[in-house]
């Protein structure tokens, strides 16, 4: 049997992702973890990892002037289309040089500069890790402060949690989403099974929940939603099923606002470790309902 | 006087701190730059003037012009060209606009073609104006529109606010880029720490002063408060968590609009801030002058 691939989502940030998805690992046996949002990961806080493997993430290429080379032709700072390309007339003698945020890695420059005083680097832009949890097997990553290429990066960990899984024979990939609908969220979610979307009731979740929503179905993936903290505003949560019943997705359940979520991840556990509440008892059935959707 | 709300961790109420500033001020630019997931017009209901399409180039082949050499494909650093024996097939979801193609074909073949990948729009509420980025569902690269979104507000002269997406990677770098001070919104709780220091990381690297503000104050622990003093950032303001204000937001009221009294606390707010960034102008002064 083929490994079934769960991604768990939200478009907006803070609706609860992170302590679902340990959730969910609390009660699954057999699967490996893929923590998929790279540049603010949180997930290691309640699984406490244990590294295992360590490798280097290599992002996009930027560009850098040698100084001694150039000869101040300026083709550079032409072709750039990013504005990534500063002539500064103050230093001595006047210099071209390579905002590294605004360059964009194409190339241009390097390929035009008759001098061949640029060349094309690619610096360490993050790291990715094999660790071993108490949930099981987890792929986990770290992208640098403000570094591009979270989409690669997020492909990366989701590749190696695919190989970690057929290797050691378990049945499941549960990867933790970032937000948003951009290039993490899209590598986050295409070629998975199911995708789960958590939402509030709130103007800013129905918002989100309708955008990446599209989203999954612009790439024809199956997706379900979970409604957290429903009791805040039951109008909206009444809205949101409306919703959920006419387009394609299905109702997974909703979960009041629950303190404990707050006080499990202060002792790094999740919820259904933390105590038996109301709660744990529907997030189990949330779990049960997804269990038999992936069949 | 430019001012970038931002928090690392998503959901901690950067939006609900943005829209309460700008309205409080009365005379403001607010630029929502999470252009994934815009909020910021769900809470100032603005009344929309204008929309501008946000369209990238990317490149067209003409067949009859094309010699089928390749050098397109290998001057492509994003994998959006791809040549065949007698078809050159083009991925513009790939492509990031550079025009490098076009430059190096010597059978000048490629010219270039737009395609929209999302909008800006200019909404006005009183004297509040709201400039609002939006991705195009589908589409990758949220940068360009942040971009757009900077280029249409630098000519402002008033108080700019950026609503900046969550995270730390380039589209929050972008939209911090070049402001007077970052606003940091945070809650008590370990993942909200664990995501403002890597946002402390940014605007370390950015060099833009920083100070916090701790929303849902009350649940958690105590110690993003122990960071805080460690790593000598102010606390500009507490927001104590109150069903009362969850309920309110939910109801798409910004605070200063549900409670009056949060009106004055994010003019004293801006006052704070504002003094910070005159001593930093002056710091900085001082140390080119030595």
């Amino acid at each position: 049997m083929s490994v079934k691939q769960l991604s768990v989502v939200s478009g907006k940030g803070g609706t609860g992702k992170t302590s679902l998805v340990a959730c969910f690992a609390t009660l699954g046996s057999n699967m490996v973890i893929a923590d998929c949002d790279v540049d603010a990961a949180n997930l290691h806080l309640i699984a406490e990892p244990l590294i295992l493997k360590k490798q280097d993430f290599y992002g996009g290429a930027k560009a850098e002037i040698d100084q001694e080379r150039c000869q101040r032709t300026g083709v550079c700072q032409q072709v750039c289309r990013f504005d990534a390309v500063v002539f500064d007339a103050s230093a001595q003698p006047v210099k071209y040089w390579i905002d590294p945020i605004a360059c964009d890695g194409c190339g241009s420059c390097a390929e035009f500069c008759a001098s061949r005083a640029i060349k094309m680097v690619q610096p360490k832009a993050g790291e990715w890790y094999i660790s071993e949890t108490r949930f099981g097997p987890m792929v986990h990553a770290r992208l640098g402060i403000g570094e591009e290429n979270s989409g690669k990066l997020v492909s990366q960990v989701r590749k190696t949690a695919l190989e970690l899984a057929e290797k050691r024979d378990r049945k499941m990939v549960l990867i933790d989403g970032p937000p948003g609908i951009g290039c993490p969220v899209i590598a986050s979610i295409t070629g998975v099974d199911y995708t789960i979307v958590v939402t509030e009731p709130t103007p800013s979740g129905i918002h989100d929940l309708e955008r990446i929503s599209e989203l999954c179905r612009h790439f024809s993936i199956p997706a379900g939603v979970v409604i957290n903290k429903f009791d805040l505003n039951p109008g909206i949560s009444g809205e949101i099923k409306k919703i959920v019943g006419i387009s394609n997705s299905d109702f997974l359940g909703e979960i009041p606002y629950e303190p404990d979520f707050t006080r499990a991840m202060v002792q790094g556990k999740s919820l259904l470790e933390f105590n038996s509440s109301p709660s744990s008892k529907i997030i189990k059935q949330i779990w049960e309902n997804l269990k038999s959707l992936l069949k | 006087m430019k001012i970038a709300v931002a928090s690392g961790k998503g959901g901690t109420g950067k939006t609900l701190i943005a829209t309460s500033l700008a309205l409080s001020l009365e005379k403001a630019v607010l630029v929502d730059c999470d252009v994934e997931e815009p909020n910021a017009h769900l809470l100032v209901c603005p009344q929309w003037q204008l929309t501008r399409h946000v369209e990238l180039p990317f490149p067209k082949v003409d067949l009859n012009k094309c010699s089928f050499c390749g050098e397109c494909q290998r001057v492509c650093r994003f994998g959006a060209i791809a040549v065949l024996a007698d078809q050159v097939l083009t991925f513009p979801e790939l492509c990031h606009s550079c025009g490098a193609c076009s430059l190096v074909c010597p059978s000048r073949a490629i010219s270039e073609e737009k395609r929209k990948i999302g909008e800006i729009r200019f909404g006005i509420k009183n004297g509040l104006e709201l400039i609002e980025g939006r991705l195009q569902v589908g589409e990758p690269m949220a940068t360009p529109i942040i971009r757009e979104l900077k280029r249409c507000s630098a000519k402002r002269d008033s108080i700019i606010i950026f609503d900046a997406p969550p995270g730390t990677s380039c589209p929050v770098i972008h939209t911090l880029r070049a402001s007077d001070y970052a606003l940091l919104v945070t809650e008590p709780t370990p993942f909200g720490l664990n995501d403002l220091v890597l946002a402390v990381g940014v605007t370390r690297e950015l060099a833009i002063p920083a100070g916090l503000i701790i929303n849902k104050a009350g649940i958690g622990d105590k110690k993003v408060y122990t960071y805080a003093q460690e790593q000598n950032l102010p606390i500009l303001l507490e927001i104590p968590e109150e069903r009362k204000i969850a309920e309110a937001y939910s109801r798409g009221k910004s605070l200063a609009e549900a409670f009056p009294e949060y009106k004055k606390i994010f003019l004293d707010l801006f006052e704070k801030i504002n003094l910070q960034v005159k001593e930093n102008v002056c710091k900085a002064v001082v140390s080119s002058e030595r």
